[in-house]
Formats: C-alpha cells, sequence, structure tokens
C-alpha cells in the first residue's frame, strides 16, 4: 500500500538509531532550575514570587498575562535564589526564576484531579489553561487557545500529531511506546474538548513498534492510527493535515479553517495529567543526542533543567561542540551555550563537533530549482529570498513569502547553501512591520 | 539603408515636431524661483529634505512651503544661493557629518557565534540580538554602506564601517539604517570623537573588546566641559568640542579618537591596539 503523505518535502538521514532504542530515562534534578517566565509564544508570564521565597513543586510562579498566554509553575520545591535575566533559548537573556532545589520534591497542596467524564468542556478547557500546557512539538502555542474555536468554524476532527519528522528526534517515538495511556487518555480527553467524534493520529512509517501499539490502544476508542510516508515535514501542521484528510488549509488560514485541530502527542499526555490528576506542566520527555555527546538519551525532564545538566547525565560531551541545536536540526534554534535551560517546548538537545555539520559561506544561485521542487509550501524559496533581501517587500509578499513554514527544505537541499529561510524569514519580518504600520 | 536612416531621421522629425508643439500647448506654467532652486540643489535625491527628492524640495521651497536650508548635501553655499533666489536671510544649519561610533571591528572585538548568514546588519541582528559580543558595535555587513547615496560608506577588510570626511554630506540617511545605532551624526568641525556605543558596565566591555570606553571618567576629569558619560559611555559634548582635544592622549582605551589629520579612508583605518588584559586579548 502505498503511504499517505504530501507534495513536495524532502529525506535527510534521519538518525534516528542514535537514540530510538533507549528507554525513557529520569533526569535527576539539577543544582540549580532556572525556569524563564517566557515559555510559550504570547505574552511571557508575569512573575508572582519574590527573592527569598521558598516555593512547592507545581507552585505557579509567574501568572498568565492575556488569553494567549498561560501560567508558569516551579518544577520542584526549594528556594527562589536569583530572578534575573538569564541566558534562554531565544539568544537573548531573558527574565528567570532560579530555583535551589531542597531535595524534598514535595508538591504545593491543592493538586487534584477530576474524572474528566464529570467536567464540561470548558471546566477542561480550564485546567489546560491552569497547568500551562503549550503545544509541546515546539511551537510553544498555548493549547487552551487552539481548543477554542470560534462558532463559526466548526470542528470535525482532531489531528494527533506523533509523526516526529525531524530527525534524530525519538521522544514522542518513546513516548507513544513507553505510555501509551497516558497518551491515549489525552486524545479521548480532548475529543471530548472539541465534541468530535473522528480523531487521527499521524506516525511516520519509520516506527513501526510505536504504530502497532498505537494501533491497538486506539481500537475500537474512534481513534485512528495511520502510518504516513517517511519524508520531512510531514509533522508541520498544514503538511500534516493533508497528508491525513487531503484538505488543503488555505494560504493564511488555519487548521480549523479546514475543521480540523492539531495536537502533539506530548501535549495529549500533559493533557491527560492536567486534567486526570490535577498536574501542571513541569516536565517533558526530551531526545538528547548527536555525534558530539557520549551517550545519547530519551530524558525525562523538568523544566528548567540547563542543558549543561542533561549533558552531562548524558556522559558528557564527545570534543568541544560546534554547533548545539535545542530542538531538530531543520527548525531546531541554534544555542550559544549550554547555559540555557530546559523549557515546555525542548522537544530534544543535538549536539555536533566541527566538520560534522557543514558550515559554508554561502556561493551564488546556480538557478538548479531544487529549492522550488522540495518546498512543501508551493512557493519559489529563491525569488522570495532574493526580494527579501533587495528589501524589495511587496515583491516578496506577492510571491507568497508569508505562505513559509519556515521548514528548512530550502536551505537543506541548496548546493550554493543560501541562506534561504534566513532571508524569507527577514523578509516575512518586513511584511508584517509594514501591515501594522497600514 | 539609405533609405531607411532618411525614414528613421523623418520619423524621428515629425515626432520632435508634434513634441515641440505639445510642449508649448499644454505648458504648465512653473513659477521661475523653482526653476532656479532646483538648479541650486545637489541633484543627488537623496532625501535628506525630507522631500522625495530634489525637484519635490524645490518645489516647496518656491511655495514657501520649506525652509531654505533644508539641503544637507549642498552645504552653506547652497543655502545661501536658495535664500538669495527667495530674498529671504539665509539661516544656515551648521554642516554635519556622519560617525561610525565603534573600533572594535573582528580581531579587536569578540564575536558571540560565527555568523553564515545574508550579509546584511538588520538581518544579523534578527538572530540572538547580532553575532557581536558587544550589544552596540558595528556588525560590519554594510548595510549603512548600501543605503549612503554617496559612496562614503566603507566597509574595512576587519568588518567595520568607516565614513569619509570628504564624501559624507550628512544627508543622515544611515543613521536609520543602522539597527545598532552606532552611526551618529556630529558637527562637521569636531574632530574629537569618543568610538564606542556600548553601554554594558568597563568590566564587561573589556571582556569583550580591545578598544571599548570602560567609563573610566579620565576624559571627563580632564576636560570637565566636553565630556558627559551616561550609562557607562562618555561622549562628546558637541557644543564644546574645540575643548575635547586634550583627553584624547589619557583615554586608557584608546577609544577617543582626534581625527584632525582627517577621518579615514576605507581600509587604512587602524588604531592602535592597546590589549587591556591578557585574557581579553587572547
Ligand atoms: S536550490 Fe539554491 S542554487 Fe538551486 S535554485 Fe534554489 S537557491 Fe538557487
Ligand atoms: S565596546 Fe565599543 S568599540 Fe568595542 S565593539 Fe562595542 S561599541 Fe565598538
Ligand atoms: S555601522 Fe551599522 S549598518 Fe553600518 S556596518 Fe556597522 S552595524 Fe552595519
Ligand atoms: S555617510 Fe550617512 S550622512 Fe553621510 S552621506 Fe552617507 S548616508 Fe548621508
Amino acid at each position: 500500500m502505498k503511504l499517505k503523505t504530501f507534495p513536495g518535502g524532502l529525506h535527510p538521514p534521519d538518525n534516528k538509531e542514535w537514540s530510538a532504542n533507549k528507554a525513557i530515562e529520569t533526569c535527576p534534578l539539577p543544582g540549580e532550575l532556572v525556569i524563564p517566565l517566557a515559555q510559550h509564544i504570547g505574552a511571557p508570564a508575569e512573575l508572582c514570587v519574590a527573592k527569598g521565597d521558598h516555593v512547592k513543586k507545581g507552585q505557579v510562579i509567574g501568572t498568565a498575562k492575556g488569553f494567549v498566554s498561560v501560567p508558569v509553575h516551579s518544577s520542584t520545591s526549594g528556594e527562589v535564589t536569583a530572578i534575573e535575566p538569564r541566558p534562554h533559548a531565544s539568544g537573548r537573556n531573558l527574565p528567570a526564576v532560579v530555583i535551589r532545589p531542597d531535595g524534598e520534591d514535595t508538591w504545593v497542596e491543592g493538586i487534584s484531579g477530576a474524572d474528566p467524564e464529570t467536567l464540561s468542556p470548558d471546566a477542561i478547557r480550564e485546567c489546560i489553561r491552569a497547568a500551562g500546557i503549550v503545544g509541546m512539538g515546539g511551537a510553544t502555542f498555548p493549547a487552551h487557545v487552539k481548543l477554542t474555536p470560534p462558532e463559526n468554524k466548526p470542528i470535525h476532527t482532531l489531528v494527533i500529531n506523533g509523526v516526529e519528522c525531524e530527525p534524530y528526534l525519538t521522544a514522542d517515538h518513546r513516548l507513544m511506546l513507553e505510555e501509551t495511556d497516558r497518551v491515549l487518555d489525552g486524545i479521548v480527553i480532548l475529543k471530548r474538548v472539541l465534541g468530535v467524534a473522528r480523531a487521527q493520529v499521524g506516525i511516520e512509517a519509520n516506527k513501526p513498534d510505536a504504530i502497532e501499539v498505537m494501533t491497538k490502544a486506539c481500537a475500537g476508542k474512534g481513534i485512528e492510527v495511520v502510518p504516513l510516508a517517511v519524508k520531512y515535514p510531514q509533522g508541520a501542521e498544514k503538511q500534516l493535515i493533508l497528508a491525513l484528510t487531503g484538505r488543503e488549509v488555505p494560504s493564511g488560514g488555519l487548521p480549523m479553517d479546514v475543521g480540523v485541530v492539531v495536537q502533539n502527542v506530548g501535549t495529549a499526555a500533559a493533557v491527560s495529567d492536567a486534567v486526570r490528576r490535577g498536574l501542571p506542566l513541569i516536565e517533558r520527555i526530551a531526545t538528547v543526542t548527536g555525534p558530539g555527546v557520549t551517550t545519547p538519551k530519551n530524558l525525562r525532564v523538568r523544566v528548567g533543567t540547563p542543558l549543561t545538566h542533561l549533558v552531562e547525565f548524558c556522559g558528557g560531551l564527545k570534543g568541544d561542540p560546534a554547533k548545539i541545536i535545542m530542538g531538530g536540526p531543520m527548525m531546531g534554534a541554534t544555542q550559544l551555550s549550554l547555559d540555557v535551560p530546559a523549557t515546555r517546548g525542548t522537544s530534544g538537545v543535538l549536539l555536533f563537533r566541527e566538520g560534522e555539520i557543514p558550515l559554508r559561506p554561502e556561493g551564488p544561485c546556480i538557478r538548479c530549482g531544487r529549492c522550488v521542487q522540495v518546498c512543501p509550501a508551493h512557493i519559489m524559496p529563491t525569488t522570495i529570498a532574493a526580494y527579501a533581501r533587495l528589501d524589495l517587500i511587496a515583491e516578496a509578499e506577492e510571491f507568497g513569502a508569508m505562505d513559509c513554514i519556515e521548514c528548512g527544505c530550502c536551505t537543506y537541499t541548496c548546493p550554493a547553501t543560501l541562506p534561504l529561510v534566513q532571508a524569507i524569514r527577514y523578509g516575512k519580518g518586513a511584511i508584517l512591520a509594514k501591515r501594522r504600520k497600514v | 539603408m539609405l533609405a531607411a536612416i532618411l525614414s528613421l531621421g523623418g520619423i524621428g522629425l515629425a515626432a520632435a515636431v508634434a513634441l515641440g508643439f505639445a510642449a508649448k500647448k499644454f505648458a504648465v506654467e512653473v513659477d521661475p524661483r523653482e526653476l532656479a532652486v532646483a538648479e541650486v540643489l545637489s541633484g543627488a535625491n537623496c532625501g535628506a529634505c525630507g522631500y522625495p527628492g530634489c525637484a519635490a524640495y524645490a518645489k516647496a521651497v518656491a511655495t514657501g512651503e520649506a525652509a531654505p536650508n533644508l539641503c544637507t548635501p549642498g552645504g552653506a553655499s547652497t543655502v545661501d544661493k536658495i535664500a538669495h533666489i527667495m530674498g529671504v536671510a539665509a539661516v544656515t544649519a551648521s554642516p554635519q557629518i556622519a560617525v561610525v561610533l565603534c573600533q572594535g571591528d573582528n580581531p579587536k572585538a569578540k564575536a558571540k557565534y560565527r555568523y553564515l548568514g545574508v550579509a546584511d546588519c538588520n538581518a544579523a541582528q534578527k538572530i540572538a540580538d547580532g553575532p557581536k559580543e558587544c550589544p552596540g558595535g558595528c556588525l560590519g555587513l554594510g548595510t549603512c554602506a548600501r543605503v549612503c547615496p554617496f559612496g562614503a560608506i566603507e566597509i574595512t577588510p576587519e568588518g567595520l564601517a568607516v565614513i569619509s570626511r570628504e564624501k559624507c554630506t550628512g544627508c543622515k540617511k544611515c543613521v536609520p539604517a543602522c539597527p545598532r545605532s552606532v552611526i551618529r551624526m556630529a558637527p562637521l568641525d569636531a574632530t574629537v570623537h569618543v568610538l564606542c556605543n556600548s553601554r554594558d558596565k568597563g568590566a564587561v566591555v573589556r571582556k569583550y573588546c580591545q578598544v571599548g570606553c570602560i567609563a573610566c571618567h579620565i576624559c571627563a576629569k580632564t576636560v570637565p566641559e566636553a565630556y558627559v558619560v551616561e550609562e557607562n559611555l562618555a561622549r562628546v559634548v558637541y557644543e564644546h568640542y574645540d575643548q575635547a582635544a586634550p583627553a584624547v592622549a589619557k583615554c586608557p582605551t584608546k577609544c577617543i579618537r582626534d581625527f584632525v589629520e582627517g577621518y579615514p579612508e576605507g581600509s587604512t583605518f587602524a588604531p592602535p591596539v592597546v590589549p587591556v588584559k591578557a585574557e581579553a586579548a587572547a
């Protein structure tokens, strides 16, 4: 049978063998947790503790500021030793709460779950918001917002993203395999919130064990597990929806425009914890891998754990890292140091040494058209990038710059190593700035 | 062949006659003062006057909408001429020049990461606030040089923008183009500048730059009238630029420079390197 997929995209070596067979291990608490107040797209949380305070595990340390925002919680019990700007995954120093664990790991009072069957969809949404759940595939968009579609956009399908199409990452794979029940429970709850009868779980065909386990678990629950072709960016929202439902999200539109809501498997598991057990999102599964780390692992990581600590737990660095990436190699963010903490959106940490990653300056475009062939958004990366670089913003917009999903396929495939995505992203910024002005 | 030339010539002639006729018939009355003003403007269409090009500015002057002293590239003589045409008193704005307030090129200021992206300062600034450890230093990717209508800015091979005293007309176009606001306007006659733009504390600056201002206040103590130190950064008080020179030799990091010999041209710009600390030089 031909597997479902979308047109465009490419197939980089997936390098999953580094960590695919490593069962999830719990990373011990570090000597110091650094919890950034900005861990989601939207307004950063507002600080509500002070230096010197003793906080408990699960206690709110930052309250949500606005609808597209969620609270931030302490990941353990201990003392707040500092509130100051610290290195953040964005490359800037951003406000963070620094906590010295007291080793007790005591939960804050009042943590209690409920049977989701007895809760109204709105009550469940509130649970999800209060638990600080964000899109855990890496986009970190507050989950409750996606789960509150406007009335004129009826939702008929819940799509669960278990694709994990980024090379190297295996955290979602292990989660589906080892914690199937949590994931499944989360999906059932999400279905209830949205009031949909239909749910589909997309998983890339390179995870046959996860497909098998999930298919068995989902049988008879109105949840269909669909194996998908192994191709990047199969896990991008619009591409996933196209592959699964055959519907194309219109340019400038959202999944809800075609009646779909997409949530990642990790998000589903977190939803189950939040509703059934009342647990806030203070830990997640992340893959630490790549040729630059001694023992690649899948880890259960407390939010705020510095990458240095994660790497140490994985046997330390192999040589000097030339590149540290948070997230996958295609869409992840390069880090300036290992001092940044893992957050709710950290799906993995990749380490490469000199020579293991191409670091070539750009050459001239040879008009080979490869970038156009692989572009899953069906735009012309080379043309748009050229316009953006010339500050011809109107032209870049006309050629569909805003449709770019920043998947990195064009940059990856370009033999001239042109920084295509960066140029297009720059153009998108200029287009948005222009739109705000008029 | 001859026929072809003749016929082409014929078409040309016919067109010329027609155009000449049209020009007479449809001529719009133009204020002669507007034409006269347009004549004395520099013709660079740089936009420093705030109008879209020299012609638009000439029109605005003629209608009395714009002041006669807005053409910075033209300098004092242009202002005089325009004032004469318009029959008003000349109020010359003191001529200005753009200065890059940074000497921290690649060998002298530390990089935060290796940048291999789009060669544009604004694009680079978007990635973790730029590849330079110093948050204020020149990125050297030449965005300013590309916007300068007079070719006055050059980027040295070491990655620093330098502005030619001869070519800069003070049009100010480069100032908003720089994402780090390294370029400031200064009076043309002032030759002494503090060439640094970092507001970090001295101890922090020492860690990443050999030639940065460490806010030691020696300049302000030497000539209190001519220097202020604010937010860990010394600046020349340009109202008293003529008194600024004595502090030049006293600055421990040599970040105050006197360009009395003329402003640097291109890559010849090589200020003395004074290692501040062994670790900074490493
Ligand atoms: S892949 Fe690179 S070289 Fe080929 S057309 Fe696109 S930009 Fe040009
Ligand atoms: S410290 Fe001053 S001189 Fe050095 S790079 Fe920064 S702005 Fe430039
Ligand atoms: S002065 Fe500013 S715009 Fe010019 S090269 Fe330096 S950083 Fe770039
Ligand atoms: S250097 Fe700046 S102020 Fe001087 S002419 Fe060029 S753009 Fe205008």
